[in-house]
């Protein structure tokens, strides 16, 4: 088979498997976390975008997600707005608005100047929803949000919403493929490569890196209007700090530059931190502990580390899986 | 709003923002020397405040304490520092991620070994009075904060600005290379500044306890404004630090009085106003 028809199998397999799984009686419990890991797997794609197509590591991207997690809620609360679509539209036209609005300020610096200044755009945010209680409810945050219907679709039971979701998954996957491999998405790698060389050939750089941060914005917003409806909750830990860093890791550990490698990075944290907050109240000490392991041990995802410790028990070498570029 | 409410909140300003600085200050340096953004650096001033008050209750001396509280912080931070952190001084990424790690650590066993409940901590009993001036009322511990925080200030300028070790450190921000090439021991200088921000950040724990109290999440509290304070001055420069210091505590402590609910959002206009026309802040170089 050749390559590209082998990644159209185990799509194809993948998609199936993850549409079949609520119907195997598998309970309800894991459904709802299989759930989660959709959504979080759009958010660390969007957060691919930038960090492994365009060489831009943002830690603002939970606020993003907050962004369009809070306007669900503050639409659904003050102004009864609910409906699916209106409010969909809502969460990623004011995500990708606040993702311009952080791009201007944000990519004056390169670098490390710019991980320095979406720490502090997401600080901002943060202490918004923190401390604004008449809009935000402060640390409360916001309760009473109903998942909508879908079309026909009644999916306020976890099994409908899980489908929900996944379509979402796959619509943001397709797409995103779909930039990264247009050839918008091959300056975006240029950029990511060689700025200097990009700017040389004529490219506005600063144009294609701000393009690249409002569709990222836009993507972030799809996922955090999704965990509204998933949590029917909304507070300030959605869009903390250490939120968009436990994004960050599941990029590091999907796989920088692979989008659908966001899947497994999504599903090893979100069972993890929730396996662990069953098991153990030091989740949290745990999780650090991940952290560095994952910086330290696994830089190149598990689609680097699995293979390569798959190799090792099978006692031989296996060529390591570059990225995708 | 009278003469009461300004004195009153620009004291209190100057006192939290001396504070800041403790924090700030070891975030600069460690940040303009080895291009590490310690985050957890807002979780040693916790750790500092629980290990400071937990030796009051034992009976040790305030100010004993809090240089034990000090000493125990940079001896943690020195050993994640030197187990972990200095492979990768050079990566600002992977070392974020790894304090940023660290700090969940260190938060979670804050909770693990004192529990959540808020702690207050009570200023030493000489302190513990007001001072009268006509109709002003002061406490006398937020005149001992600022007069602490500026000596510890005037001692780290002196540090960098007057000794031996000092201009190693500043031939290290200026040019690693050349610095190693012309044998400063780089490492060294690396190893020194971090105890040095662990340690002032640690001591800075108990000495502001009584301002702050002790409770876990209190790191992530202050963590926005040891930005604000470290963009607004600029990374890298100490008298940034300074300055950011106080203008952020005071902007803190009059957006507290005026907006409680957006007290936030009035600090970060300074910070917006910065990053929008000054991303290098008031005294850093163009990063």
């Amino acid at each position: 088979m050749s390559a590209g028809r082998r990644w159209i199998v185990a799509a194809a397999a993948g998609l199936v498997v993850a549409l079949l799984l609520p119907r195997l009686g598998v309970p309800t419990f894991y459904v709802s976390l299989l759930t989660q890991t959709w959504i979080f797997a759009i958010v660390a794609m969007s957060l691919d975008l930038l960090v492994g197509f365009t060489g831009l590591v943002n830690f603002s991207q939970a606020a993003l997600f907050g962004v369009g997690a809070y306007a669900v809620a503050i639409a659904a609360t003050r102004f009864h707005v609910t409906a699916f679509a209106p409010v969909m539209a809502l969460g990623i036209v004011s995500a990708m608005l606040t993702a311009a609005i952080f791009g201007l300020v944000a990519l004056r610096s390169e670098g490390v100047g710019f991980i320095i200044m979406t720490i502090a755009l997401n600080e901002i945010v943060w202490g918004l929803a923190y401390q604004w209680v008449s809009v935000s409810g402060g640390d409360n945050g916001i309760t009473g949000i109903v998942r909508p219907h879908v079309g026909p679709f009644d999916v306020s039971a976890n099994t409908g919403y899980y489908y929900v979701c996944l379509a979402f998954f796959a619509i943001s996957l397709v797409l995103l493929l779909t930039i990264v491999r247009s050839p918008f998405g091959l300056v975006l790698k240029g950029v990511r490569e060689t700025p200097r060389r990009m700017r040389a050939l004529g490219y506005n750089v600063w144009l294609y890196r701000y393009l690249a941060m409002t569709i990222s914005g836009g993507f972030a917003g799809v996922a955090g209007v999704l965990f509204a409806w998933y949590n029917q909750f909304v507070g300030p830990v959605a869009l903390s700090l250490d939120q968009s860093t436990q994004i960050l890791i599941i990029v590091i550990l999907g796989g920088i530059g692979t989008l659908y490698g966001q899947v497994f990075g999504a599903l090893v944290v979100v069972f993890l931190s929730n396996e662990l907050s069953a098991v153990t109240q030091r989740w949290e000490m745990v999780l650090g502990v991940v952290y560095f392991a994952v910086v330290m041990y696994a830089p190149g995802g598990l689609v680097v580390l699995v293979p390569r410790l798959w190799g090792r028990l099978l006692g031989r070498r296996t060529p390591v899986v570059t990225e995708e570029s | 709003m009278g003469l009461q409410f300004y004195v009153q909140n620009a004291l209190g300003g100057l006192a939290y923002g001396s504070l800041l600085f403790l924090i700030a200050s070891g975030l600069t340096l460690i940040f303009g020397l080895m291009r590490i953004i310690n985050l957890a650096q807002t979780a040693f001033y916790l750790l500092g405040a629980y290990v400071g008050l937990t030796l009051v209750a034992h009976g040790m001396n305030f100010w004993l304490a809090s240089v034990a509280a000090g000493v125990a912080t940079m001896v943690l931070g020195l050993a994640v520092y030197s187990a972990f952190l200095h492979r990768y001084h050079a990566d600002p990424l992977t070392s974020l991620l790894l304090t940023l790690g660290f700090a969940l650590i260190l938060d979670d066993g804050v909770l693990a070994f004192w529990g959540g409940d808020p702690r207050s901590i009570a200023p030493p009993p000489i302190l513990a009075g007001s001072i009268h001036v006509g109709t002003l009322v002061f406490p006398e511990y937020w005149l001992a904060v600022i007069v602490i925080s500026f000596t510890i200030a005037a001692i780290l300028f002196l540090a960098l600005q007057r000794t031996m070790l000092g201009v190693m450190i500043r031939a290290s921000v200026d040019d690693e290379e050349m610095a190693r090439g012309l044998g400063v021991d780089v490492n060294r200088a690396f190893f020194i500044v971090f105890a040095a921000g662990a340690f002032i950040a640690g001591l800075g724990g108990l000495l502001g306890g009584p301002i702050t109290s002790a409770y876990p999440g209190l790191d992530g509290e202050l963590t926005p404004l040891a930005f604000a304070v470290v963009i607004v001055g600029g990374m890298g420069s100490l008298t940034g630090a300074l300055v950011g210091s106080l203008l952020i505590g005071l902007v803190n402590a009059f957006g507290k009085a005026m907006f409680p609910e957006l007290s936030y959002f009035t600090i970060f206009v300074p910070v917006a106003l910065i990053m929008a026309f000054r991303p290098q802040g008031l005294f850093g170089r163009k990063l």
